[in-house]
């Protein structure tokens, strides 16, 4: 009846994971508490889980990201502290049956579920404000992303309390991933949370490509888009060639697993090399999918609060398209030690190099926006500032990890730990911080608290230097990733400053819910009247905040670069007389996604534990689902010209 | 009229010397056609992984036949054949259906629905044939890339006769609105997509069997 | 801090690593060049033109310059033309299947990966050992290495390049001890529950004490055979080294084709 589901899935005899799965159910059992006891579930389903609306999408995935870094940096927490005393003959607190988990997950949930949602948010909420324009291409095909996303969250928290997660790394290597060496549910988890989630995102990525190449304002030509739409696009279009070779890829696995296929297994002719070819295939690709936004929102910032343009407008948009080719081209550095010859590994490495022209030119280029500026040290810039810094450290050990003989002694080390690290956290997140910090007040109307956000950055900051500066260092000594102990008691101090480290982040992320709640608290003093908080450069700036949920009362036109700052200075807004409004048309707010991930869900649960009748009745579910909604006619709604007019005055008079 | 509709501008023979890219939003149309464009060209991409799997491993026989021993290509011709006309007959649809002729429509539309069945049916006979020989995608890493290179393919021809029916019904309760009009002309372009599929199958897999 | 670097990349006991680190050092010192003035310059020019700074000059459209931009693509695309031509001659000259220039005869040496232990398998001596490799200082080894299922890197930080040990294939690699002395080696790719335990010694002996080593194991001690392969093959882990006095034929080439379960 429930297939490989028992009450031995619950992990009653192991403390730690059973009181990680009793806090998180206790948490979630609150906020259902908290949203009935308020009263809030009509407001809930209204005018969040079935909104189509951009922004609002968007706040959700921020949201879902923050909540799952929680996640993942508790993961990272227990590492560190298992690492922190695992020396010498100890084996610590965590046994590898455990630890292996943790490590596997803390991997799949920062770039699946953390990394991914909040570049995705932030894309969501900016890119068709900056463009001008109502809404995406596909809205409801946005709600369905998300809550395709969503459900991949679920299930991979769901393994914390039924069954476990994978122990195999977060790429799931086979031939250990495959039914021989991982017989339980562990990779069964993974596979179908990401595969449902990968689903979502590329379907962002169809409907942001389509969005910014057929969606702009008039006088929005290319040479005028903001950059960070140039960067969305990058992005877009790498999900679209990157994710289909995932989702194929785990397709394959998931057959090995279920049906006894032999694409990566150890007999009948499996070739398990294939797949790390091809894992690596979509897996560059996706480091760029995660950084280039990140490097739009940095361009933003910086430009806005030097008070200057961006410099090299034309180099940037060259340098970010020439990453985004490129990126296609350099999968196989990730596995030099595969022995494929010196061809071949020359040729990679070189490739890889390649990108760090273009990535060193949008570094000049930043540079040389600040020249001539008017700085002012808002936290968003604080968070550029330190990506500057903080990232060519990085770059310049991606470089060094790119020549081969360098890599064929710290591949796989805790050099290349701290390595990627130094990018994702010194790019990705940084970059995802600065752009919260940046877009909330347009999004809520208020501001966050500097004081708060600024010592939160210097956590973040410093706390990264003392986590991850010893991991080069150890990786240099021979410390290899994913052990669980180590036999060199010489490493321990090093390990120690590594979890002081963590301790400080702690602290940052602390401060950044501090922050947030402060701020809520404090809101009435703290309100966007102008909608402009920043003296901002693009169009998202020219309306109010939080943004009607038409964004753009009247079309803009584009006149230049830059389009918002050029309509100031040619001081546009103050002589405007009150145009003709009209009606507008809005997409409306629909269900389908939050039921189409509703039956995702059951059926990749049905899936993992072999329960299939339940599995049929999901994907039976998701067929109708998919029939009603095909039927549609009519999917807009009309805001009448009167309306608008009257919320125009209101807002002038205030 | 919808948000884009009504932002449409002339395109031919217009004065307007303004940049296409400069024109402001697209029509819906035009849209909703470049999204299904995207979505096709994705899949395409999942299916190149697909076709390297299946390069990589044609010679991973792990002693098991080969696909010289097990494909009929005169069979498959006949399948191919099939499917190449309904890929026709899917034209004529398109054509009725900018036509608005109902009739011709839903005639073309069930030849379709019934070319595609009989590749279908050709395809799982030969499936049965060769997991009753002991030839199942089970057998070696070879046969495991294969069925699902070639039953990816059919997986999607199987959800595009799907969407066949669903629109045969839409046209005859909705008429050819709008909104009917884009899904039929999304439908048109997957199964044209499905058709170059089949090509790279049947040129890489049955002509290309050789060891 | 000095005795940390012991044991690790930045100490090298064979002319692979030596090289090896020549490379990273050189890569790391041109880099530099680049990377620290870039930071004092963000740091300066971020100071410098802070909002509150009445000596600065504003130029609120100052967006493009020519000779600036020209610059700005040349100084990365330079140093990457040179870098990469450190990494184009490295990678042939360092290419772990890439015989080692040397007088004396290399040694070979057939590695297969278990869970979790590592095989070594002398053919020419016919005999083996496990986790324990005692090699002749001064001799280039030849590897052969494999891997009896899930995928390992087998790795010698002090001697310098890793290779993958994986089903089905068997990778070359080419080392060298220069001196006598005990160098550890792990599995560089996790490999499941053992992982941390998969380790093995390095123990490069002088010429003369290497033959004596393999004259007193020759013939003693038991023999790796199917039942004795089998019986190591089982996941678990391996204490204390084990020698193997003598080796049936194939056992290697059978380990590649994964047929002895």
């Amino acid at each position: 009846m429930f297939g490989k589901l028992t009450w031995d899935a619950i992990p009653f005899t192991q403390p730690i994971p059973m009181a990680a799965s009793l806090g998180v159910i206790l948490v979630i059992g609150a906020i259902i508490a908290l949203v009935l006891w308020k009263g809030w579930t009509r407001y809930l389903w209204d005018e969040w889980i079935t909104s189509v609306d951009h922004k609002r999408l968007g706040v959700m995935y921020a949201l879902l990201a923050l909540v799952m870094l929680i996640r993942g940096f508790v993961d990272a927490l227990m590492m560190r502290s298992q690492l922190a005393i695992a020396a010498g003959g100890a084996q610590g607190y965590l046994p590898p049956e455990h630890y292996n988990q943790i490590f596997s997950a803390h991997g799949t949930i920062m770039i699946f579920f953390v990394a991914m949602p909040f570049v995705i948010g932030l894309m969501n909420f900016a890119v068709p404000l900056q463009l001008g324009i109502r809404d995406v291409a596909f809205p409801v095909l946005n709600s369905v992303s998300f809550w395709l996303t969503a459900s991949g969250v679920l299930l991979v928290n769901l393994s914390l309390v039924l069954g476990s997660f994978a122990r195999t790394g977060w790429l799931v290597y086979p031939p250990l991933s495959e039914l021989a060496y991982s017989p339980d549910v562990g990779v069964d988890y993974y596979l179908w949370a990401v595969q449902i989630s990968g689903v979502g995102t590329l379907l962002t990525g169809i409907n942001f490509t389509t969005t910014i190449l057929k969606l702009r304002a008039p006088g929005m030509g290319y040479g005028r888009m903001p950059i960070f739409c140039w960067t969305a696009l990058a992005s877009n279009l790498l999900i679209v060639a990157a994710f289909p070779i995932l989702t194929a890829t785990l397709a394959m696995l998931l057959l090995d697993r279920y049906l006894g296929f032999h694409f990566f297994t150890t007999d009948a002719g499996g070739h398990a090399m294939m797949y790390i070819n091809l894992i690596w295939a979509w897996g560059h690709p996706e480091v760029y999918i995660l950084i280039l936004p990140a490097f739009g929102v940095f361009s933003e910032v910086i430009a806005t609060f030097s008070g200057k343009p961006l410099f090299g407008y034309r180099s940037m948009v060259a340098a970010t398209l020439a990453i985004c080719v490129l990126s296609f081209m350099v999968w196989l550095h990730h596995f030099f030690t595969m022995g494929s010859g010196a061809d071949v590994n020359a040729f990679f490495g070189v490739m890889t190099m390649i990108i760090a022209v273009p990535t060193g030119v949008k570094v000049f280029n930043w540079l040389f926006t600040l020249y001539g500026g008017r700085v002012r040290f808002a936290t968003p810039l604080l968070w550029t500032l330190g990506f500057m810094c903080t990232f060519v450290i990085g770059g310049m050990t991606g470089v060094l990890l790119s020549i081969p003989p360098a890599d064929f002694v710290l591949h796989n080390s805790l050099f290349l730990v701290a390595h990627f690290h130094n990018v994702i956290i010194g790019g990705v997140l940084f970059g995802a911080f600065a752009g919260y910090i940046y877009w909330f007040p347009k999004a809520f109307g208020f501001t966050l608290d500097e004081r708060l956000g600024k010592a939160a950055f210097w956590c973040w900051l410093v706390g990264f230097y003392l986590a991850f500066m010893p991991l080069y260092a150890l990786g240099l000594m021979g410390a290899t990733r994913r052990m669980q102990h180590y036999h060199e008691t010489g490493w321990q101090p090093l390990m120690l400053v590594a979890m002081a480290g963590a301790l400080v982040i702690l602290a940052g992320i602390v401060l950044i819910g501090l922050q947030l709640y402060v701020s809520i608290r404090s809101r009435t003093s703290r309100l966007d009247r102008t909608g402009d908080p920043w003296n901002g450069r693009t169009l998202e700036w020219s309306i109010p905040s939080p943004p009607p949920p038409w964004n753009f009362s009247v079309e803009p036109r584009v006149q230049g670069a830059d389009a918002y700052w050029g309509m100031k200075q040619a001081g546009k807004e103050a002589a405007a007389q009150e145009p003709q409004w009209q009606d507008i048309h809005l997409p409306r707010s629909t269900p389908v996604g939050v039921v189409l991930a509703f039956f995702a869900t059951f059926f990749g649960f049905a899936m993992i534990w072999h329960i299939w009748w339940l599995a049929i009745a999901g994907l039976a579910g998701l067929t109708v689902t998919a029939l009603v909604h095909a039927w549609r006619v009519d999917s807009e709604i009309t805001v009448p010209a009167l309306q608008i007019g009257e919320y125009e005055r209101r807002r002038r008079n205030t | 009229m919808s948000l884009a509709d009504d932002l449409t501008r002339p395109v031919e023979g217009d004065e307007d010397t303004t940049p296409y890219s400069e024109r402001g939003p697209a029509p819906i149309d035009v849209v909703a056609g470049f999204g299904f464009w995207l979505f096709l060209l994705s899949d395409i991409v999942m299916f190149s992984a697909l076709f390297a799997a299946y390069a990589v491993l044609a010679d991973h026989t792990a002693g098991g036949p080969d696909g010289l021993k097990l494909f009929n290509r005169g069979y498959v011709l006949i399948e191919t054949m099939c499917l190449l006309f309904s890929s026709f007959t899917c034209g004529m649809c398109s054509l009725a259906m900018e036509r608005r002729s109902a009739g011709a429509f839903h005639l073309w539309a069930l030849v379709t629905i019934l070319l595609g069945g009989a590749f279908l049916g050709l395809e799982i006979a030969e499936f049965s044939r060769m997991i009753a020989e002991d030839a199942g995608p089970t057998r070696s890493a070879f046969l495991s890339a294969f069925f699902t290179l070639v039953g990816t393919h059919g997986l999607h021809v199987t959800l595009g006769l799907l969407w066949f029916v669903s629109m045969m019904a839409q046209v005859a309760t909705l008429g050819f609105q709008p909104v009917v009009m884009r899904r039929l002309r999304c439908l048109t372009l997957f199964w044209h997509a499905l058709d170059i599929v089949w090509i790279g199958v049947f040129t890489i897999v049955y002509l290309g069997a050789r060891w | 801090m000095q005795s940390l670097w012991q044991s690790g990349v930045l100490d090298p006991q064979g002319p692979v690593g030596a090289a090896e680190r020549l490379i990273l050092l050189n890569a790391t010192a041109i880099m530099l060049a680049i990377i620290v003035p870039v930071i004092v310059l963000t740091l300066g020019f971020a100071w410098w033109f802070r909002a509150g700074n009445t000596r600065a000059r504003y130029l609120p459209d100052w967006e493009y310059s020519g000779p600036v931009e020209l610059v700005v693509w040349s100084i990365p695309a330079l140093v990457v033309m040179f870098l990469g031509g450190i990494a184009w001659v490295g990678a042939h000259d360092l290419d772990p299947s890439r015989p080692l220039e040397s007088e004396t005869k290399p040694l070979d040496v057939q590695v297969v990966a278990l869970d979790w232990k590592w095989l070594f398998i002398y053919p020419e001596h016919g005999i083996a050992s496990v986790n324990r490799l005692v090699v002749p200082a001064g001799t280039p080894l030849r590897f052969a290495i494999t891997s009896a299922g899930v995928m390992n890197s087998f790795f010698v930080p002090q001697l310098g390049s890793q290779i993958y040990a994986m089903s089905g294939m068997a990778t070359r690699l080419y080392l060298q001890a220069d001196n006598p002395g005990k160098y550890p080696g792990i599995s560089a790719q996790f490999s499941g529950a053992g992982f941390s335990d998969m380790r093995f010694v390095v123990e490069a002996v002088p010429a003369e004490q290497f033959a004596t080593w393999l004259a007193s194991t020759q013939g003693t001690g038991e023999k790796l055979d199917v039942a004795s392969y089998g019986k190591l093959g089982r996941p678990g882990l391996v204490d204390t080294p084990i020698t193997f006095g003598s080796v049936a034929p194939g056992v290697f080439e059978s380990a590649i084709r994964n047929a002895i379960q």
